[in-house]
């Protein structure tokens, strides 16, 4: 295996009694886009401080490019680092923040020029160099910060939840082009989020952080579709988790029994008989009728408009099943018996 | 409420404070200022003499038509005070007046018709006393004392000449009391900087401690703490006795009564003007600043010199500003601590106020160093606004 580019080789970070990274091992590849992800307090902005060079590790070896940068002052390590708050210089204008790392580099006054020109045409703020960052709206500033952090061309970029502070429609529209410049520059980017669709969206990716510790690592897929514990799989999107005890493992098949005894089966996952487990199956997946493999029948306790579909609440085999249906005349209404179906391949076993 | 009858409401709360300032503030300073311009005893004394001389060319004595209105006046004089003050006044402009006077107005009281004062006495030929005369009666406002308090006097043909050398020394007090307020304001910001910076990047209680460090001078009396220093800086005090049973110095360093002295304890004093006002700048500048040069590639001291400091410019202004000015204006600490060669300006005002009740002068070296300031202070602002830094 070739050797990855960003390294953390068993680090830990301890605050006094409080373990906050905890045995991290991760390796980013080359041009990768790796989105952190975690609920608030599980250590990935300490991460990332880590690999600035902004907190030294308790613990572990953090390398860069082959090359160990625990010594590293964070001045030295080329790393464009985008702030959760932008952290840009009021005192300086929109040009002169993203000219900053050029100057302390010595670039030439012409050359220098040129390529603020180009970074702020890239991020479209050709028409504000002038202006303080005061005098900038939040994306515009989120802008300016992105060109700053890359204008010097640093070989890797970390941004802390950099996408926080906007609204839902330029949050978007930000995704897309810090998605469109990693593609085109090739960049190494480590992205930190709190945000499941933020990082589903953008990442190549995605790890998920808990009390200090990756949860699973994996495609946006994977982590989708395949959760590996119960923690990601409530973490990400919506889920349904039921209740059920394994009963046999026969062959390529699984099968395991609700609460009111009704069985059901899984697909591809060794199960020992007896063992405690929850079945995570998406909202989508649940069809709200009988034509899939594993039935269920239910009351419908609470119908949700959603706008483009509907949201059914329904109480099955004593616990609580959301699903999602599409909008129709047909619709069932509060109190209806319904009868719900999924298959196999959609639900996925974790331990309880 | 209606807004206009808020108005009077308002004038009626900031009564107080105009009264206050105008009674205490205002009135002496005008009283103060006024007293240094204003020269009314001649005039008074010798209402007359002014229009008899306004023509007078003063190339020799004055004819006997001016000789006479002078001796009118003078005969007319029945306050011994008023006359009193008109000798000193006339004195002080050009010596040998005290005898001249005396004589002069007994041999008119005794001989009521003789008008020809060169009989009297031959110094009344010499231009240089009609010179005097005619400077004091011609006006009640006199600009002697703010050229005074410049080292400056007029010649008796009326230019504006340096005073001999000796005789005052106000221009070198001056220019020491800016000096000395500018080493202040130096060490103060040397010291306060820094300090301020780490109170800043600490916080709870050693917060709370470096700050009640830095203000507790402010808690005592300036003369107990200017005692302090004088008990400390002693060739035998605390810190010389340090510094020899250290080894770091053989004999006794010379703290007190020179300008390293004066300027140790006025730092101490004023130290907290520096650091506050720093202090209340640097807290309100972003954290994550500093992180951000070092990732975009500036060492620590260039991202001090790039970005912390030019963030905080407003807190060393208002700070040195602080310091400075309330420096100009010391006294007591100069006075106790420094040796002759370290008065400042504020002890020859003093001196003059209190001392030789000269009011005038005390007055006069009051505007000048007022002056003075003001325009160094303007100087200031322009050169601020010119950077001007708006976090
Ligand atoms: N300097 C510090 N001293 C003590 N504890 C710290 C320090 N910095 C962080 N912590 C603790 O470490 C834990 C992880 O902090 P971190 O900032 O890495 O979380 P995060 O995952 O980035 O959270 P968020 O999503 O809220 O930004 C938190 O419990 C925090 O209180
Ligand atoms: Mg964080």
């Amino acid at each position: 295996m070739t050797q990855p580019f960003i390294g953390f080789e068993k680090v830990s970070k301890v605050f006094g009694a409080l373990t906050v990274v905890d045995q991290l091992d991760l390796a980013i590849h080359e041009g990768e886009f790796v989105s952190m992800l975690g609920p608030s307090g599980s250590g990935k902005t300490t991460i990332l401080m880590m690999l600035a060079g902004f907190e030294a590790p308790s613990s572990g070896k953090i390398s860069v490019a082959g090359r160990q940068v625990d010594q590293l002052p964070p001045h030295k390590r080329n790393m464009g680092v985008v702030f959760q708050n932008y952290a840009l210089f009021p005192h300086m204008s929109v040009a002169d923040n993203i000219a900053f790392p050029l100057s302390m580099r010595g670039v030439a006054k012409a050359e220098s020029d040129q390529r603020v020109r180009r970074a702020l045409d890239m991020v479209q703020l050709g028409a504000l160099s002038d202006r303080r960052p005061s005098q900038l709206s939040g994306g515009q500033q989120q802008r300016v910060a992105l060109a700053r952090a890359l204008v010097f061309e640093p070989q890797v970029v970390l941004m802390d939840e950099p996408l926080g502070a906007l609204d839902k429609k330029l949050r978007e529209q930000m995704q897309l082009d810090i998605r469109d410049l990693h593609r085109r520059l090739g960049l190494t980017i480590v992205f930190v989020t709190h945000d499941q669709s933020e990082a589903l969206t953008m990442s190549d990716r995605i790890a998920v952080f808990n009390r200090g510790k990756i949860e699973q690592i994996g495609t946006p897929n994977e982590i989708y579709d395949h959760p590996a514990t119960r923690f990601v799989a409530e973490f990400i999107g919506e889920t349904n988790l039921i209740h059920a005890t394994a009963e046999a493992a026969d062959g390529e098949v699984s099968r395991v029994v609700l609460a009111n005894g009704q069985s059901l089966s899984v697909g591809r996952k060794a199960l020992k008989p007896g063992e405690q487990v929850c079945l995570s199956v998406r909202p989508e997946r649940i069809k709200p009728s009988g034509t899939q493999e594993n039935r269920i029948a239910g009351t419908v306790r609470d119908v949700v408009y959603h706008g483009d579909h509907l949201r059914l609440i329904v109480d099955a085999a004593g616990q609580t099943v959301v699903l999602r249906s599409e909008r129709s005349e047909a619709a069932p209404t509060i109190g209806d018996g319904i009868e719900m179906s999924f298959s196999p391949r959609d639900c996925w076993v974790v331990a309880r | 409420m209606s807004r206009r009858r808020r108005l009077p409401v308002s004038l009626a709360l900031i009564a107080p404070l105009g009264l206050f300032l105008l009674i205490f503030f205002a009135a002496p300073l005008y009283t103060m200022m006024s007293a240094a311009v204003s020269d009314p005893i001649a005039s008074r004394a010798l209402p007359g003499v002014g229009s008899a001389l306004a023509s007078w060319d003063g190339s020799a004595a004055p004819g006997p038509d001016a000789q006479a209105v002078f001796a009118r006046d003078i005969r007319s004089i029945e306050d011994d005070q008023l006359f009193g003050d008109l000798v000193r006044r006339l004195n002080s402009a050009k010596p040998g007046f005290r005898t001249l006077m005396s004589k002069t107005r007994t041999a008119l009281r005794e001989d009521l018709k003789a008008n020809d004062l060169v009989a009297i006495d031959e110094r009344w030929s010499d231009p240089a006393y009609w010179q005097a005369v005619k400077t004091a009666t011609a006006s009640t406002f006199t600009d002697r004392n703010l050229l005074a308090a410049v080292d400056l006097e007029r010649s008796p043909a009326g230019d504006i000449q340096a005073m001999p050398a000796g005789i005052s020394a106000n221009r070198t007090t001056l220019a020491r009391t800016f000096v000395v307020s500018l080493l202040v304001t130096i060490a103060c910001l040397l010291i306060g900087f820094p300090y301020a910076m780490i109170a800043a990047s600490v916080e709870g209680w050693k917060r709370q401690l470096l700050l009640g460090a830095v203000l507790l001078p402010l808690w005592t009396s300036l003369l107990v703490r200017t005692a302090a220093w004088f008990i400390l800086l002693q060739d035998n005090g605390l810190i010389n006795s340090a510094l020899m049973a250290l080894g770091l110095s053989s004999g006794p360093v010379p703290l007190i009564f020179n300008r390293t002295g004066v300027v140790i304890a006025m730092t101490h004093v004023l130290l907290p003007f520096m650091v506050l006002p720093i202090f209340s700048v640097l807290i309100g500048i972003p954290k994550n600043l500093m992180p951000a040069a070092a990732s975009l590639g500036a060492a620590p001291i260039r991202a001090f010199w790039k970005v912390l400091l030019p963030l905080s410019m407003r807190g060393v202004v208002s700070g040195s500003l602080l310091v400075f000015m309330s420096a100009l204006g010391y006294y007591i600490t100069p006075a106790l601590i420094g040796g002759a060669q370290d008065q400042m300006i504020s002890s020859v005002i003093a001196y003059y106020a209190t001392g030789a009740a000269n009011w005038a002068m005390a007055g006069a070296l009051g505007i000048v160093l007022l002056a003075a300031t003001i325009i160094l202070y303007t100087l200031y602002l322009r050169l601020a606004s010119d950077q001007q830094v708006q976090p």
